[in-house]
C-alpha cells in the first residue's frame, strides 16, 4: 500500500538512479540515521557500548570489506585476521611515531597501508582460483601474524609484545585510551561505518563494481568482453583490505585499547568475519551489517540466557555457543543460502504486492 | 661421517615422518573432495571427535556427564569400567559411520546442487558444531590416549648411529620417535588398502565413477546417497586413524583439530584430487619445513613452521595452479 514506487515521480536521472528508489525506504533510512546518531548516544551505557554497539560497528566494517572481495568479486579469502592485524599495527606505529597526527588521518592511512599489503597478497589470485586461492590467503594470515609477532620494531620493542593505544583527541574530545567516553568512541566508529558503507554502495554500483561482478560470475567471459582481470581483482583486494584495515585499526585503537597479535587477530577472526558475510548475505551491503549484528549479539544473548538465566558454568555455555553457531550456519545455508539479506529482499517483494498478492 | 651431516639426515628423516602425519589428514580431504567435490574443512575436527570418542569409550566415561551434572545437579563421571582397545576402536568406527549417515541425511542431502563455496561453508559450520558437541559429550580437558602404541625415541638406533661418528665429536646418536615410525607404517598400509579398495572392488569402482561424473554415475544406477555415506564413513575412519596417531603423540585436545590447517598446504601442493599427491605433498612439506627451520629459522627468529608450508605452497601454485598431481584445470566459457 505505502511501499511502492508508483506515484513517486522522478524528474532527473540522478533521482532515478538513487540508492533508495522507494519513498518508504528513504524515510526509513533517515530514521535509522537519526536513531544511530542522536537517540542511541543518549541512552548509551558503558556495557551496551563495549559489549554491543562498538564491536558491531567495527565488525560491520570488516564484513563490508570481506563482502566486497567474496560477495562482489568472488575471491574467497581467509586472510582477514592478518589484514586486520596490519591495520592495527599501522595505527599503533602512526600514533606513536607522529603524536600530533589527528585520528582520522591515522585510521585512513592505516587503511591505505593495509590496502597495499592486501593488493600484494592478491597477486596470486591472477593464477590461482577457487579453494586453492582460499588456502593461499591463509598464507597471508599466518605469515603476517608471524611477522608482526617476530619483528620487535612493529610493537616498539615492548617487553610483553603487546601494543596499547595511547590517548588521542579529536576536536578536543578524547576518543582513544582509558579516558575515552563510550559515546565519543561510538560516534567515532559510527562515522567511519556510515562513510564506508556509502563508499561501498557507490563503488559496487559503479563501473568498478560491475567489473568485479563480471569477474565473479565468470572470469573468462568477463575478460573476453573487455574487463581487465588484473585491475578488477587487484582493486577488489585493495579496496577490501582498505576496509578491513580500518576495521582492524578501530578494533585496536577504539575498542580493545590493547592487543596481542596472535590472540586478537588469529585465524578464528578470519572465520568469524566470513560467517558474518555468509549469514548476512553475499554481495549485499545491508547483509554485512545484519551479519555483523547477528554474530555480535548472539554470543551476548546466549551468555545472558545460559550463564545468567540458567546458571550454567561458563565453559559449558561456551561449548553450547559453538554448537549453536555451527548449527545456525548449517540451517541458514540449507534454508537460505543467500543469507538474511535475501530474506529481507523476499519480504520487500511481498510488501510491494501487499495487500493484493494476486 | 661428520656429526653435522648426520644431524641434517636426522632432521630430514623427522621431516619425512612429520609429513606422513600430515598426509594422514590430507588423505581424508582428498577422499571426500574426489567423491563429492566438497572441500571438507571438518576433517580435522572429525579426527578430534574420533579420538575423543575413542578415549571416552575406552575409559568408560559417561557421555554428556558435564551437561547432566549442570542440569540435574548430580555428580556423575564414569561408568567405572574399561573397554578393551580393539572393541573401543570398533565402537568408534561405528560412531563415525553413524555420523556419516547423519551428515548425509541432514546436511548434504539438502545442499545438493549448491555452489562449492556454500558446501565449503557448510563444512565449516559442521566443524564448529562438532567441536562444541565433542566437548559437551566428552569434556574439554586434555586426555591421554593409550592404545598400546610404542613411544619415545629408539634406543637401538641411537646406539647404532653413535658408532658412525669419529671419537671425540659431540654427537649423541640419531633420535627418531618410535611412534612416528609406527605412524609411517600405518599410513603405508592405509594407502595401499585404500588403493586396492578403489581399484578392485565393486564399491570402489562405483566411487571412482562418481568422482568422474555424478550424472553419468547416476544414469548407470549408482546411488549417489549411498556413495556419499560410504565416502564420509571412510573419511571418518581415516580421521580416526589420524586422531589415534596425533592423539597418542600430543594428547587428545582442542589443538588436534588444527591439524586440518596443516593439511591444507599439503593438499595444495599435491592437488585436491590425487591420493599419491597427498602423500608426496605431505612428505615435501614435512621435510621442507623441518629443513627450513633447521637451516634458516635461527636467522629470522624461529617458529617458521607456522607459515612456511603455506608460503611454499603459494609460490608453488603460482607456477602450477592445479598442484603436483591434480587434474589439469580446463576452463570453458
Amino acid at each position: 500500500m505505502f511501499y511502492r514506487e508508483s506515484g513517486d515521480f522522478k524528474k532527473t536521472y540522478q533521482k532515478d538512479s538513487q540508492t533508495f528508489p522507494i519513498k518508504f525506504d528513504r524515510w526509513r533510512y533517515y530514521f535509522v540515521m537519526l536513531v544511530a546518531f542522536i537517540v542511541i548516544p543518549m541512552f548509551l551505557t558503558d556495557y551496551t557500548a563495549n559489549a554491543v554497539m562498538i564491536p558491531f560497528l567495527v565488525w560491520a566494517i570488516a564484513a563490508l570489506g570481506l563482502n566486497i572481495l567474496v560477495g562482489y568479486c568472488g575471491q574467497l579469502s581467509l586472510g582477514t585476521g592478518g589484514f586486520m592485524a596490519v591495520g592495527a599495527y599501522s595505527t599503533y606505529k602512526l600514533m606513536t611515531s607522529f603524536p600530533g597526527m589527528d585520528m582520522i588521518s591515522v585510521i585512513v592511512l592505516s587503511g591505505l597501508i593495509t590496502a597495499v599489503v592486501g593488493a600484494l597478497f592478491g597477486l596470486p589470485s591472477l593464477r590461482i582460483k577457487g579453494f586453492y586461492l582460499a588456502v593461499a590467503t591463509l598464507a597471508a594470515q599466518f605469515f603476517l601474524v608471524w611477522l608482526l609477532n617476530k619483528v620487535p620494531w612493529f610493537y616498539n620493542y615492548s617487553a610483553s609484545g603487546q601494543i596499547s593505544a595511547p590517548q588521542r583527541e579529536l576536536f578536543g574530545i578524547v576518543i582513544t585510551g582509558p579516558h575515552a567516553t563510550p559515546v565519543a568512541a561510538y560516534l567515532f566508529c559510527l562515522i567511519f561505518a556510515v562513510g564506508l558503507a556509502w563508499v561501498a554502495r557507490n563503488l559496487t554500483r559503479g563501473r568498478m563494481g560491475r567489473s568485479w561482478m563480471a569477474i565473479r560470475d565468470m572470469d573468462i567471459a568477463a575478460e573476453i568482453i573487455g574487463v581487465n582481470p588484473l585491475m578488477a581483482k587487484l582493486s577488489a583486494f585493495a579496496v577490501s583490505s582498505f576496509f578491513i584495515g580500518i576495521s582492524g585499526a578501530l578494533l585496536f585503537s577504539v575498542y580493545l585499547g590493547a592487543a596481542e597479535v596472535t590472540e586478537a587477530f588469529s585465524i578464528n577472526v578470519s572465520f568469524a568475519v566470513l560467517f558474518m558475510v555468509i549469514i548476512g548475505g553475499l554481495g549485499s551491503i545491508f547483509g554485512s551489517f545484519v551479519g555483523a549484528a547477528f554474530m555480535v549479539l548472539m554470543p551476548v544473548l546466549l551468555k545472558n540466557i545460559l550463564v545468567g538465566g540458567l546458571g550454567w558454568p561458563t565453559d559449558l555455555a561456551a561449548h553450547f555457543e559453538f554448537i549453536i553457531v555451527g548449527g545456525l550456519i548449517l540451517i541458514f545455508l540449507i534454508v537460505e543460502p543467500h543469507g538474511l539479506a535475501q530474506m529481507a529482499r523476499v519480504l520487500k517483494e511481498k510488501l510491494r504486492l501487499w495487500p493484493f498478492p494476486h | 661421517m661428520s656429526a653435522d651431516f648426520l644431524y641434517l639426515v636426522e632432521v630430514i628423516l623427522n621431516g619425512l615422518m612429520a609429513g606422513v602425519m600430515y598426509s594422514l589428514v590430507a588423505l581424508g580431504f582428498v577422499l571426500i573432495f574426489k567423491a563429492s567435490g566438497i572441500f571438507n574443512y571438518a576433517q580435522g575436527v572429525m579426527a578430534l571427535f574420533a579420538a575423543l570418542t575413542l578415549v571416552g569409550i575406552q575409559t568408560g566415561q559417561i557421555p554428556f556427564a558435564h551437561l547432566i551434572n549442570a542440569i540435574f545437579g548430580t555428580n556423575v563421571h564414569h561408568f567405572g569400567w574399561q573397554v578393551p582397545t580393539l572393541l573401543a576402536i570398533a565402537i568408534t568406527v561405528g560412531v563415525m559411520v553413524l555420523f556419516a549417515i547423519l551428515v548425509e541425511r541432514y546436511v548434504l542431502h539438502h545442499l545438493i546442487n549448491q555452489e562449492p563455496i556454500i558446501l565449503f561453508m557448510a563444512t565449516i559450520g559442521l566443524a564448529y558444531f562438532m567441536e562444541g558437541f565433542g566437548d559437551i559429550m566428552w569434556g574439554s580437558e586434555i586426555k591421554t590416549l593409550d592404545v598400546g602404541l610404542p613411544s619415545g625415541g629408539s634406543r637401538w638406533l641411537e646406539d647404532y648411529t653413535l658408532g658412525w661418528v669419529a671419537e671425540g665429536e659431540r654427537y649423541y646418536g640419531m633420535y627418531l620417535d618410535k611412534l612416528d615410525m609406527v605412524a609411517s607404517l600405518v599410513a603405508i598400509v592405509l594407502v595401499v588398502s585404500l588403493t586396492i579398495f578403489s581399484q578392485y572392488t565393486k564399491t570402489g569402482r562405483a566411487l571412482r565413477a562418481v568422482a568422474d561424473d555424478h550424472q553419468a554415475a547416476l544414469s548407470v544406477g549408482i546411488s549417489l546417497r549411498t556413495i556419499w555415506v560410504i565416502v564420509w564413513a571412510i573419511a571418518g575412519f581415516v580421521a580416526l586413524v589420524a586422531g589415534i596417531m596425533w592423539g597418542a603423540k600430543s594428547g587428545v585436545q582442542f589443538s588436534l583439530s588444527l591439524i586440518a590447517l596443516k593439511a591444507l598446504p599439503v593438499l595444495m601442493l599435491g592437488g585436491f584430487t590425487s591420493i599419491p599427491g597427498a602423500i608426496i605433498g605431505g612428505l615435501i612439506i614435512g621435510v621442507g619445513e623441518k629443513v627450513f627451520e633447521y637451516s634458516i629459522g635461527p636467522l629470522i627468529g624461529g617458529a617458521t613452521e607456522n607459515w612456511f608450508a603455506y608460503v611454499l605452497a603459494l609460490m608453488f601454485l603460482v607456477f602450477r595452479p592445479q598442484g603436483l598431481f591434480g587434474e589439469k584445470i580446463i576452463e570453458r566459457v
